[in-house]
């Protein structure tokens, strides 16, 4: 097939950027989605994106996984066949990428995972949809990446609804990173959690994202979450990127007003 | 007698001649679900609207006309579609397979091999194998357009975790020529190897769902599975009790209530021909009477 093409062991060469984004702009009729957007992403390299509710982050997201069509710019995407504008491809290949060297974690479980279809089934879609057909084998790497995501295996048989808010978003994980992807998009995955179910989804996507040696562009409006994960971070206002930076560089020495108000409007327990 | 108020079976020209649009872009691509514009016919959705279009759309003055409904001539949607067409298109009725040259069927197919200038008109209640699994018809339609069939092998493996193996009786999904997913329509899974290398020619008309899709003769049909899991064209591990037929599939009919019961061929011709061949099944002798 030619999954190949888009293998998951592809040799990326480490002096070029795994996503490259150039003038990425999105227009709601007169109203700015996100503008002129540029950044690489390096191989391995977490991205925070941060920034209050209708700054454009979602907006970003969604153009650079490919939901929404941006109205200008470039998404240049490192396939094992050479670099490619992922905006420019066919839709078949499009959605190729989608489910073989991407993936994407939504902020309600809901939206990533068949909800009359059993955690088993739900992880095991992916490999299916690239080919797998050995029952025994899909099987046992179901079994494998519950245990990775802390799920019990004895609940592979179980649908998501009979699952907690937090055993859900595991499971779109797991489902998400079954076929070794090496671009994740996650939007807002620890929202919607309480903080103890947080801490602990985010420990473990940590673990995973160093493991996996992932790259991973996160969309937030919580800080903590960032300084987490994210090796780089990326602050919009107004769907303008309005600073850009090393994490803790940006989150300890805020330049931009807006970053100085966002740092200092952290609830402190 | 056809009654003079309706043009030769039934639907209009203009009619006839979309739904042979229909159907000859459907033979062109095997498997495709072609849309067309179903009328309301006297009957209600579900008894084979569908089929019925499609059948008098193919219907010609000299064609001998069979209809069955689970394998049985005797049966109220298969006595009333062909009465339906004896009065409109005043064609010749037979129940034998043979003689027929159009057989319209819901959830069979027949058990003597078709020939050659055959025509089978499945009744379909849901075109879309996909349906239950992702409901957006236009979601749907870009899996078929992309051959992006991983889903169905999720229901698949859904059978298998729950069921210990693949459950799917009957309505189960066929690979048309290596390309388009398709609905067999609700036949028991028995009848899936005879969809494939036929020499007759298969259509598949769904009138609620306004879709018609087909199979040329001698299109290479695969039945879905898994390496370990291979398909299983299951029956009733019995033999006809009228007839003595061991390879035919079998309908289980409860004969009262202490538990006795009776398997008989669901086939009625198929059942009588070999009766009258002589052929005697376990409670052939007492049945055979009535029968």
């Amino acid at each position: 097939m030619q999954a190949t093409e888009m293998s998951i062991f592809a040799k990326v060469k480490p002096q070029a950027p795994l996503l490259s984004v150039k003038g990425l702009s999105k227009r709601y009729g007169t109203r700015i989605g996100c503008t002129d957007v540029a950044f690489d992403l390096w191989p391995g390299e977490v991205l925070g994106i941060v920034g209050e509710s209708g700054s454009g982050k979602s907006t970003l997201l969604s153009c650079l996984a490919g939901h929404l069509a941006p109205d200008t710019g470039e998404v240049v995407f490192a396939t094992a066949s050479g670099p490619r504008d992922t905006l420019r491809m066919t839709e078949p290949e499009r959605r190729r990428l989608a489910r073989t060297d991407w993936a994407f974690v939504h902020q309600n479980p809901r939206d990533g995972l068949r909800m009359g279809v059993t955690a088993g089934g739900n992880v095991g879609e992916r490999l299916m949809a690239v080919g797998a057909r050995n029952y025994g084998s899909i099987r046992d790497a179901a079994t494998d990446w519950l245990g990775r995501v802390e799920i019990d295996a004895s609940r592979i048989d179980d649908r998501p609804s009979a699952f907690s808010g937090g055993m859900q978003q595991r499971l779109q994980i797991a489902r998400n990173l079954v076929t070794g992807p090496r671009l994740v998009f996650m939007d807002e995955p620890t929202g919607g959690l309480d903080v103890s179910v947080q801490a602990r989804l985010l420990d473990l996507l940590r673990g995973l994202v160093r493991e996996m040696g992932l790259s991973a562009i996160i969309v937030t409006h919580d800080l903590a979450v960032v300084r987490l994960l994210a090796d780089r971070l990326m602050v919009m206002k107004s769907g303008h990127v309005v600073e850009q930076g090393l994490t803790d560089q940006v989150l300890d020495d805020p330049q931009h007003a807006y970053t100085q108000l966002l740092v200092s409007s952290v609830l402190q327990v | 007698m056809t009654d003079q108020s309706y043009n030769f079976a039934y639907l209009d020209e203009q009619t006839k001649r979309m739904i042979r649009r229909a159907i000859l872009k459907g033979v062109a691509v095997p498997g495709y679900q072609v849309p067309f514009a179903s009328r309301e016919m006297p009957m209600p959705y579900g008894w084979g609207t569908g089929g019925v279009q499609v059948t008098a759309a193919c219907l010609v003055p000299e064609d001998v006309l069979k209809v069955i409904d689970q394998g049985a001539d005797d049966t109220t949607n298969a006595v009333s579609i062909r009465k339906f067409f004896q009065r409109t298109a005043g064609v010749a009725t037979t129940e034998a397979t043979a003689e027929a040259t159009v057989i319209q069927t819901r959830h069979r197919i027949p058990e003597q091999a078709l020939t050659a200038g055959q025509i089978l008109v499945y009744q379909v209640p849901i075109p879309e194998p996909l349906r239950f699994l992702e409901p957006r018809e236009t979601e749907t339609r870009k899996m078929h357009s992309l051959e992006e069939y991983g889903l169905m092998h999720v229901k698949l493996y859904e059978d298998i975790a729950r069921h210990g193996s693949i459950a799917t009786a009957y309505a189960y999904p066929v690979r048309v020529e290596g390309r388009y997913v398709m609905d067999p329509s609700p036949i028991p899974k028995f009848d899936n190897p005879k969809l494939s290398d036929s020499p007759a020619l298969q259509l598949f008309g769904a009138g609620r769902e306004q879709r018609i899709y087909a199979l040329p003769p001698f299109t290479r049909v695969v039945s879905l599975d898994f390496d370990d899991h291979p398909f299983d064209p299951s029956k009733a591990p019995h033999d006809c009790d009228l007839c003595g037929a061991a390879e035919s599939y079998l309908d289980e009919v409860i004969t009262d209530d202490a538990g006795s019961r009776m398997f008989v061929c669901s086939d009625t011709d198929f059942c009588r021909s070999r009766r009258e061949a002589g052929h005697v099944g376990r409670l052939g002798e007492t049945a055979g009477g009535g029968a």
